[in-house]
């Protein structure tokens, strides 16, 4: 077992528009890469972050070793129960979720 | 065929002065440059401000017409004013005029406004001439008369028709960050995939390269395709570091909504040219039926006050959750019974600074800290009630036990007064778009002629 975050590059959690939050992990090569877009299945993430799967748009990009997620807002930005106007601290929990 | 010189991803950010005068050098056609978003939140769109300092907007803006007036090229601005509003819009025309005046310059400057009238809006919804967005709050024409201030974002037609003017200096309001990057190579017939996919590889500046702190790129588009060049030291750009770019704030990777259709970049071909360049080919411009332009607006959700607690007591951090709830319950009591409200007249958050402040439930760690903050937010319908309420929370706060036998505790306040009053708190309430008959329906364009002899 190991984290994402000690397993990749770099993980980015940020704000597509005030109502969607996007993840890019970036795996930094072809072997992190492989691991992660088997090994981390969209409802793993999702549970993780206590968001419904279905809302969960996956993209797989090969070219760039990126495995990317995006999700509507839990809470829309800036809302009174928003707690992270920009989306960022996502990625730490993401870094903290561990594969085979 | 036309170079677009970005100095930065945003005026404010800074940018790097030599590699700007490198870009000069490259003989661009226009300077492009974005003036905000809406990622720092609805309070400046609510308010119809900028986020930025006026002095730093005002230093690095005078230094854009400086290259402006000696390359003797149009310079455009899109969402002046962190927001795009009307407001935002006159603020950075006033500043404008103030620089011209103290460099005797004299020029012509457009003006592309696009706050719009609430009851337009209203005609629009009732016509059923504006349609949701994928996860889109519920609206109605109470809803629209309640927004502080709704914009329209413009595209690449706008900002042509503003370039036509023959204007020195163009200022518009709330526009796609690409809108303003994409409109020249556009009305000069470059590739139209090109001309929005290097928009947006180049709308952030030097982002989409090394050393991204440096902001200055330029982009060549033509009939092909485009090629991105960074201009700073130490700044590189290649076929990763560009593609990667359209992961950034896009919850799409490939496609990507614009007024009149959208971009697909799912073909896209990224090729190192040089050891700091990349040209881009395959971009593809997919035109829509109907003409669109997305709308944003914000309303006031309440009116807030804060108050900070730390605990230090070991006892409290291990008990805070029991000790948060407890209070919660008793000052809600006290606040329904004296004020004549009900729950659903305010809110109160007691967020554990520490523990979960952050993630709030999504919070996985167990760990416990030595001390927690406890940032307690109190919202409700008006000013007045919101300083009553967190009044009310304050002896809480500082004195209360978790059981009747032991002693009365206290806490740690840092500051008096205890609370702090934030004022009206603001929210996104649109995610739609309008349809229009004319791309110009919605933006009123004007010419001014401003500055010293």
């Amino acid at each position: 077992m190991a984290d994402l975050g000690h397993l990749t590059h770099k993980i980015r959690s940020k704000n597509a528009g005030p109502f969607w939050l996007t993840i890019d992990i970036f795996c930094g090569g072809k072997g992190a890469y492989d691991k992660v877009a088997s090994g981390l299945s969209t409802e793993r993430l999702a549970s993780a972050l206590k968001v419904s799967p279905d809302t969960v748009k996956r993209f797989d990009i090969a070219d760039l070793w990126v495995v990317k997620f995006s999700f509507p807002r839990p809470q829309v930005q800036g809302s009174i129960h928003d707690r992270d106007m920009h989306g960022a601290s996502w990625a730490a929990l993401v870094s903290e979720i561990e594969i085979n | 065929m036309v170079k677009v010189l970005i100095p930065s991803g945003a005026l404010g950010l800074g940018y790097d002065k030599v590699a700007l005068e490198r870009a000069l050098a490259a003989k661009p056609d226009i300077i492009a440059i974005d003036g905000g978003s809406t990622d720092s939140g609805p309070s400046y769109l609510g308010r119809g401000v900028s986020k930025y300092a006026r002095s730093s907007t005002k230093i690095e803006w005078a230094g854009l017409m400086e290259a402006r007036a000696q390359a003797g090229i149009p310079l455009v601005i899109g969402t002046a004013g962190t927001c795009g509003s009307d407001s935002a819009v006159d603020w950075l025309l006033d500043i404008t005029k103030e620089i011209a005046n103290e460099r005797s310059e004299n020029l012509k400057i457009a003006v592309l406004r696009s706050s719009q009238n609430p009851d337009v809006i209203i005609e629009a919804l009732n016509d059923h001439r504006i349609k949701p967005l994928e996860v889109t709050p519920d609206i109605s024409p109470e809803l629209i008369a309640n927004c502080t201030n709704i914009v329209a974002l413009a595209g690449a037609e706008q900002i042509a028709a503003a370039i036509k003017t023959g204007a020195d200096i163009i200022i518009a309001g709330r526009t796609t960050d690409t809108a303003i990057i994409a409109a020249l190579p556009l009305m000069h017939g470059c590739h139209s995939g090109a001309a929005w996919h290097g928009a947006k590889i180049g709308e952030c500046g030097a982002l989409c390269a090394t050393n991204p702190q440096s902001g200055v790129i330029l982009v060549d588009f033509d009939k092909d395709g485009f090629t991105v060049t960074p201009t700073a030291d130490g700044a590189f750009a290649s076929p990763h570091t560009v593609s990667a770019h359209m992961l950034y704030e896009n919850s799409d990777p490939f496609i990507l909504y614009e007024p009149g259709g959208h971009l697909d970049v799912t073909k896209a071909q990224y090729n190192q040219i040089d050891e700091r360049s990349v040209r881009v080919t395959g971009s593809k411009w997919v035109p829509s039926d109907t003409y669109t332009v997305k709308l944003e607006g914000a309303r006031i959700s309440g009116y807030q006050n804060i108050m900070l607690t730390l605990i230090r007591d070991r006892n409290y951090v291990e008990n805070v959750e029991l000790w948060t709830a407890d209070i919660h319950k008793k000052v809600s009591a006290k606040i329904i019974d004296r004020l004549n409200l009900d729950l659903n007249d305010f809110t109160i958050e007691m967020r554990l600074i520490g523990l979960n402040a952050t993630m709030g439930d999504v919070e996985h760690s167990q760990i416990r800290p030595s001390e927690i903050g406890v940032l307690a937010i109190i919202t409700a319908k008006n000013a007045e009630l919101a300083d009553e309420i967190s009044k009310m929370l304050n002896p809480y706060l500082l004195h209360h036990a978790l059981t009747q036998e032991e002693e009365q505790p206290t806490f740690a306040f840092p500051f008096s007064p205890a609370d702090i009053s934030r004022g009206a708190v603001y929210e996104f309430c649109l995610n739609h778009v309008i349809e229009l008959d004319d791309p110009m329906d919605a933006f009123p364009l004007e010419t001014h002629q401003v500055g010293g002899q």
